[in-house]
């Protein structure tokens, strides 16, 4: 017996499980730079958040969704693996628990599971901490001077008290207190900067959007408009006042902006379904970041305003629809 | 925009076209062609020669068949004669002999001045029984007939075959280049043009190389080659491909101006016009990574699938799937004791580790399906929709203009079947259209 089945009969190599290992891979390039920066502490943040995101969409699935649980399509791994880049490296392990409940729990769960949920569950989960313990979540230990140190020797985790021998502003922050000089272009494009622990080095995330593009996990669509938006603001705004507003190159490479660009606004569940909706998310997404960053009270927007602009994406998908092949007025 | 770029697996490349000889019993299906099945004009027990009449269209949208072999007619009745498994009326020949009715020109001279007029080479073509050998199988005369009030401006010859493993076209370039020509030519005055386009994919070198060549020789044929990419061959994307215009949604090719027809039917038309001879065989590749030898065969209609793959070896081992048509398009076949009919352009063989669709997942809402639609289509949403039967919102995002050409379920990474829900979405407003349109 032969099988028979409706055309077509060949299919493409894209799998879902090879799609994840892939952003994961584009991932290593960032991880290392936070390994040679934050050391131990880096490496154990990204285990914990790892290993509470898979546990807890296991426990999920079973427990409370009663459905047989997909852990092996690797999304948890990921949605862990993005929530420690959005962290400190010396945030207490509670509080990386506690992420990545929100995370999975509220981001992906509460909405049905992959491909449901319509927030970024690892910006969920990163913006819960922000608001709940905004202590914890805004000091970021010094790069290079941590690297032989666990997270709760960084920080007392209990009082949230810093010491400030080890910790350090961001530039961002730095940029808020009107004090741009001490950083340079060179250092922040490497990495050697504070900041969340896989947001600090430009190159080895440019390494991993290249390999994203090759492997056509993603198109080039999100990424540039959202570097391009915030590079034309905030050129605009240097230009008419240096003394107040830093450069583009600045904005560019500092905070999480790179990060998000390339690896959060990305993601497929909660961004647009076509290019013409992708340019306007990412355009929304870089506007918005650039007025938090330089009109608002937080030093960074990024997180902000892929959630927002996530908010915004079923309306996108709506109202703007791809360029149909011959939508013209039928002649008479 | 859209389109996929399959490994083209065109295997059977460099095997020269094969003449097979009929014998045994041939059956020929009275529906080989889009529209009314055609009327028998012969009863069991009478005595056909090849290239015969035997069997009338039945209305402007259908085709005359003629007998691909000389015997007996052994039954008129209802056989299992397609890829769908149902039985449908066919006739049945028990092959004696290989006689042809004296009027065919069964010489290989090439007779290259045209002498018909347009009309009369279109009343041919309908006299000869033919249709669009691509796949669709439309009777060629219809397409040839322009409407009241419009007007062909160029004709284009479809010669892209864009559907990885199949190299009938691509061998008939090769071999019959000039006949095709012709054919070009005697197209070009039946519809009133000046001005033909060969579009062939940039993957056949050797054939735009050939046909370029040769078209030196005629006025207003010009090759094309095309980017490689599926489904360049596709009707509308030729079109726009050649002319850069697009027909409109719902609307039909000649409002662009343009008349497509596919290579191997100009060389049928080059046969009917210049030799007088119906289309009664074709070239069918048979074509498979575990098949012994892969070949591009000259078979009569009516000829057993399982023949020709006894020709190149029989079945191998552990086949799983077999494909009439192209893997993209072409539809899979439960038995291959199933003739050869007018569109049948390939018979392709998988092994079983190929036969099977993988288990469907999640969709991850990836867009790959948006990215690669060339019809600028949500396959995503149309599914969606299609599952919650909302079926005005599926009109509403053009579910009619899906061409079926498989791109979305081909790349599709969580392997949801989203052409299998388009196509019974797009059955359910074609129903609803009807419907209104009949009030």
């Amino acid at each position: 017996m032969f099988t028979v089945s409706p055309a077509p009969h060949a299919k493409g190599p894209l799998s879902t499980k090879r799609l994840m290992r892939d952003v994961i891979i584009a991932l290593i390039p960032a991880f290392l730079v936070s390994l040679y920066m934050f050391g131990l502490s880096a490496l154990f943040i990204t285990l914990v958040s790892i290993a509470s995101c898979v546990f807890f969409e296991w426990t999920i699935q079973k427990f409370v969704m009663k459905i047989p649980p997909a852990i092996s399509d690797s999304s948890a791994i990921l949605t862990g693996l993005l929530l420690a880049f959005n962290l400190p490296s010396n945030l207490p392990v509670w509080m990386v628990i506690m992420g990545s409940l929100v995370a999975i729990g509220v981001g992906k769960m509460s909405f049905g599971g992959l491909g449901n949920n319509i927030f970024n569950p690892a910006l969920a989960g990163r913006v819960f901490l922000l608001i709940s313990c905004p202590a914890a979540m805004t000091t970021w230990p010094k790069p290079l001077m941590t690297r032989d140190m666990w997270p709760w020797q960084i920080v007392d985790g209990v009082s949230g008290a810093s010491a400030d021998a080890f910790t350090g502003a961001t530039p961002l922050v730095w940029m808020k207190m009107g004090n741009v000089s001490e950083l340079n272009a060179m250092d922040m494009l490497v990495g050697k900067m504070g900041g969340s622990l896989g947001e600090i080095s430009a190159v080895a995330l440019l390494i991993g959007f290249a390999y994203l593009l090759v492997r056509q996990v993603i198109t080039w669509h999100i990424p540039i408009s959202i570097l391009a938006t915030v590079a034309v603001f905030t050129g605009i705004l240097h230009v008419a006042d240096p003394a107040h507003y830093a450069s583009p190159v600045f904005h560019l490479l500092a905070g999480g902006l790179m990060l998000g660009a390339i690896f959060m606004a990305t993601d497929y569940v909660t961004s647009p379904m076509h290019p013409k909706g992708m340019l306007v998310y990412g355009a929304g997404i870089g506007v918005i970041t650039v007025v938090i960053r330089c009109f608002g009270s937080y030093p960074e927007g990024m997180s902000f305003a892929i959630l927002i602009m996530n908010a915004v994406t079923p309306l996108i998908n709506r109202y703007m629809k791809p360029k149909r092949f011959g939508a013209v007025a039928k002649a008479k | 925009m859209g389109g996929v770029h399959p490994p083209d697996n065109k295997l059977s490349i460099g095997a020269k076209l094969e003449f097979v000889q009929p014998d045994g019993i041939s059956i020929i299906p009275l529906s080989q062609h889009i529209g009314a099945p055609a009327t028998p004009t012969v009863a069991v027990g009478d005595k056909v020669k090849a290239g015969q009449l035997i069997a009338q269209s039945a209305g402007f949208v259908s085709a005359n068949i003629h007998s691909g072999v000389s015997g007996t007619v052994t039954a008129i009745d209802s056989v299992v004669c397609d890829a769908s498994g149902i039985k449908k009326p066919g006739i049945s020949i028990q092959v004696e002999g290989d006689d042809w009715d004296e009027s065919v020109d069964r010489s290989t001279t090439i007779n290259r001045s045209i002498t018909a007029s347009g009309g009369d080479i279109v009343k041919k073509i309908q006299a000869m029984g033919i249709v669009g050998m691509g796949g669709a199988t439309f009777p060629t005369h219809v397409k040839l007939t322009i409407p009241e009030g419009k007007k062909a401006e160029v004709l284009i010859i479809n010669a892209v075959e864009c559907e990885p493993y199949l190299t009938a076209d691509h061998r008939l370039m090769l071999e019959k280049g000039d006949e095709i020509l012709v054919g070009v030519e005697a197209l070009k005055r039946a519809i009133g043009v000046k001005q033909a386009y060969i579009g062939i994919e940039n993957n056949k070198k050797d054939a735009i190389a050939h046909l370029t060549s040769l078209s030196q020789n005629f006025e207003g044929i010009t090759v094309v080659p095309l980017k490689v990419k599926y489904p360049q061959g596709g009707e509308k994307q030729l079109i726009k491909a050649i002319i850069n215009k697009e027909v409109p949604s719902m609307g039909l090719p000649i409002e662009t101006g343009a008349v497509v027809q596919n290579v191997a039917t100009a060389f049928a038309v080059y046969e009917a016009v210049q030799k007088n001879k119906p289309l009664v065989e074709r070239v069918v590749t048979v074509t498979g990574k575990k098949l012994s030898s892969t070949k591009n065969f000259i078979a009569r209609i009516g000829t057993p699938v399982n023949k020709l793959i006894d020709l190149t070896g029989g079945v191998p081992e552990n086949t799983g799937k077999i494909v009439l048509g192209g893997p993209m398009m072409g539809k899979a076949t439960a038995t291959v004791n199933v003739p050869v009919t007018k569109g049948t352009s390939g018979v392709l063989l998988f092994d079983e580790s190929e036969s099977h669709r993988r288990p469907e997942h999640t969709c991850i809402r990836c867009a790959k399906c948006v990215e690669v639609c060339p019809m600028g289509l949500e396959p995503y949403l149309l599914t969606r929709q299609a599952k919650n039967s909302l079926w005005d919102a599926l009109e509403e995002n053009k579910i009619q203009d899906c061409i079926e050409c498989g791109c979305c379920l081909y790349t599709c990474p969580a392997n949801v079947p989203l052409l299998d829900w388009i196509r019974f979405g797009k059955a359910e407003v074609m129903k609803r259209m009807r419907a209104r349109n009949g009030k």
